[in-house]
């Protein structure tokens, strides 16, 4: 067995062949001596660029240090000082264009796998098992947070640390959100979201599940129960359809609807599970984002034969990470590029049977800054289909926003929150992640979750610092 | 967890349950629905409120036996409990005087319909009821919709008990009749189409409360969605009741059967387990 890296290494991950017959993890993690051995390659810069790209702000030279030198649990300990959820980041973050982007060793040859290590050390930890935190003493003051998805569960547990007593209330009856309803077992296994989960209770942060803010009980109830200040991470939860015609033909699901079978509800093990989902012999998935990613490499794992992406644009311009568009490739998933969806083609019954699609070009780049797609006129042709999941993106979910009076949203119908505090138009209500900024990723709304955590300290200590509420 | 306070046969296959779930009684309003989960295993139904009681904390579901989970909830008792139970969810009914309005139930549609017509006689309307079954047995609550109206006729498809018919026979005599300001139906999706039709016909504002298949009933999986005037609504958010006369039912029939043949399955297995299991504790 090599026991040297010639550069950084590559993650050890199950064979496609293997791995599409399950929903187990597909990546393995390093070994240890591979991860000593990268973490030595840090270069430990004075003023370290890596930490700047990290949302959580965690001293990534200093844990990498603590690898190298092989001090696994100070190096895990380091890590939870700035985060708690390095299983999940270490896993889910896209850490090549955040940390991984800004590290030096980048500009010559390849940048520190500190994602990689990131894992390495929350595993090495799991295994070992996790040592609950001390609590410190309550302040005197409570702090509800609605949403138990990454910006919650960040907000919520550096919030215990300074000592406040928190609730987070959660609509479904898993805590998680997007971590249990939207990203399969295979890429995020739910074991390891359920232990995080439990590190941030271990901090004394209370999770009241089943209960929907907006309808179960309001800010206001939630006022006269005592709570001081409120943190909003409900996420972009609203599925976008195509408003196309033939959208309702049975077989067509949005993402947010066939994830939330397949991995909240474990459809996969149905019938002994009782929540079914219906895959046919061809899935389409439309749509170039990692949901969409999910969505396929789900639909191959539930039996379909053949799976593919409709994307209107190039796999250039796929905004999902590269790594994943590899995978889902690597498991048979074929992408068709530059081609739209104009209508969808149903049976007697009701049934979907086929996309009428049409080919597209790229022109002049949008606002996005990337090149608008442009339909080719009389290019029209017709895939066969059984199924489709329409994963082009997700909206404000109105739910919670319709039932809060006098909180500002913006033009999207996002809540206008202040990009550095999270403050909203409602004193003592805060907001953060993809219900401020729109779908984005786990990183980013745990960043959103811990700035607005250090407001909700600066604004329970002295309301004063927020004059905008006076 | 939800405590089963109380259960009650209301049919062989239609029961009623009082559950302890504080907070959606306190916000519960006539219109609305709960989801529940019976264990961890289990799926997600949504269910309509058939009463509450702020004061007690109560809320009280009717439904009836069709396929695995609905059973399993039938074959639990008084002091048991329910895993989740979540609500009060969808929008609520408007209360306010139209005027004349009538109340149609069919099967365990009678249940959701109670609250609206005991509702709405509140709000100082003229409350005609008419309640329905396939046949007398499957009749429940008569009592209490008679309480809440002015008027209440009862039909039997098989002439059992009542008028032999439909509701809409009798709905047609009564717009025929009289004069009527609005009318709410709930029942199987079929009944609430014909129901639309005549009122359609008769130029009646009618309300209908809409039961398709859905999973978080929070707006968040698109699952529920219908088309209301040709444009996509998610029932669990924008409903569950909505305008009966631009609603597409035909669609909402075919959303209906999407998972019958897994229905199937899931409840053969159950059905074979259970008995398997009362022939091992009869030895």
């Amino acid at each position: 067995m090599q026991n040297r890296l010639s550069g950084r290494p590559k993650m050890p991950q199950r064979p496609p062949k293997e791995r599409i017959k399950d929903f187990e993890e597909v990546p393995l993690g390093l070994p240890e001596w591979a991860a000593v051995e990268e973490a030595k390659r840090c270069l430990q810069c004075k003023k370290p660029q890596c930490v700047q790209g990290c949302p959580v702000e965690i001293d990534i030279p200093g844990f990498l240090k603590l690898v190298a030198e092989g001090r696994f649990e100070d190096a895990i300990a380091k890590i939870k000082e700035k985060n708690s959820l390095p299983a999940i980041c270490g896993r889910v973050c896209p850490q090549e264009t955040q940390c991984e982007e800004k590290c030096v060793l980048g500009k010559k040859g390849q940048p520190i796998a500190i994602g990689y290590l990131e894992r390495f050390v929350a595993d090495y930890e799991r295994e070992k098992g996790i040592r609950p935190p001390s609590a410190p003493s309550w302040n005197g003051h409570r702090v509800a947070v609605i949403g138990s998805g990454p910006a919650g569960l960040t907000c919520a547990g550096d919030l215990a640390k300074m000592g406040y007593q928190v609730t987070i209330f959660e609509a479904l009856h898993a805590p998680g959100g997007v971590l249990v309803y939207g990203i399969p077992e295979f890429r995020l296994p739910k074991s390891i979201v359920a232990q995080e989960v439990d590190y941030v209770r271990s901090l004394g942060v209370e999770i009241e599940l089943s209960c929907v803010v907006g309808k179960t009980l309001t800010i206001d109830d939630l006022r006269e129960e005592g709570y001081e200040a409120f943190f909003i991470g409900t996420g972009a939860g609203l599925p976008y359809f195509l408003n196309i015609p033939g959208e309702n033909l049975n077989g067509i699901y949005s993402a947010n609807e066939f994830l939330t079978r397949t991995n909240l509800m474990k459809a996969y093990l149905f019938p002994e599970f009782d929540t079914p989902v219906k895959i046919g012999r061809r899935v389409a998935v439309i749509g170039g984002g990692n949901v969409a990613m999910d969505a396929a490499r789900c639909a191959l794992r539930l039996g379909a034969e053949e799976v593919c992406l409709v994307y209107r644009r190039t796999k250039k311009e796929m905004p999902a990470r590269v790594e994943e568009v590899e995978r889902a490739e690597e498991e048979g998933v074929n992408c068709i590029i530059l081609t739209n969806p104009v209508r969808f083609i149903g049976n007697d019954n009701g049934w979907v049977t086929g996309i009428e699609c049409i080919q597209m070009e790229l022109g002049e780049p949008d606002e996005s800054g990337r090149r608008r797609p442009v339909p080719i006129p009389g290019s029209e042709f017709v895939i066969p289909i059984d199924t489709v999941v329409v994963a082009i993106g997700q909206g404000p979910n109105p739910l919670l926003l319709e039932t809060i009076k006098g909180l500002a949203l913006n033009k999207k119908g996002y809540i206008a929150a202040d990009p550095q505090t999270g403050a909203t138009s409602l004193p003592g209500v805060f907001a953060g992640g993809d219900i401020v900024t729109g779908a984005a990723t786990v990183i980013s709304a745990m960043g959103a979750g811990k700035r607005a955590a250090r407001s909700i300290d600066l604004y329970l200590k002295d309301p004063n610092k927020f004059p905008q509420w006076r | 967890m939800f405590k089963i306070l109380k259960k009650q046969v209301l049919t062989p296959e239609i029961k009623l349950m009082v559950i302890d779930a504080p907070r959606v009684a306190r916000k519960a309003k006539a219109g609305q629905f709960v989801i529940l989960r019976i264990n961890d295993q289990g799926e997600r139904i949504p269910l309509t409120i058939a009463d509450f009681d702020p004061e007690k904390g109560t809320v009280t579901i009717i439904f009836q036996e069709v396929g695995k989970t609905t059973m399993m909830l039938g074959e639990m008792e008084a002091g048991d409990t329910i895993l989740d139970f979540v609500g009060p969810l969808g929008k609520e009914m408007e209360e306010k005087n139209f005027g004349h309005v009538v109340c149609v139930g069919g099967g365990v549609g009678i249940a959701p319909t109670f609250p609206k017509a005991r509702a709405l006689k509140e709000a100082g309307n003229r409350v005609t009821s008419i309640i329905g079954a396939r046949t007398a047995s499957m009749l429940f609550w008569e009592d209490k919709m008679r309480e809440v109206s002015d008027k209440l006729y009862v039909t039997t498809d098989d002439g059992s008990y009542g008028e032999k018919g439909f509701v809409t026979t009798v709905l047609e005599r009564v717009l025929e009749q009289e004069k009527v300001d609005l009318v709410i139906a709930v029942g199987p999706v079929m009944m609430m189409k014909m129901t639309s039709l005549l009122t359609k016909k008769h130029g009646v504002p009618t309300l209908v409360s809409l039961n398709p298949i859905m999973v978080d009933g929070t707006g968040m999986c698109g699952c529920c969605r219908v088309s209301v005037n040709g444009q996509c609504k998610f029932t669990c958010v924008d409903g569950p009741i909505f305008d009966g006369h631009a609603v597409d039912f035909d669609e909402l029939l075919s959303r209906q059967r999407i998972y019958l043949e897994e229905e199937k399955r899931a409840l053969e297995k159950y059905l074979a387990t259970r008995a398997k299991e009362e022939a091992h504790y009869a030895e």
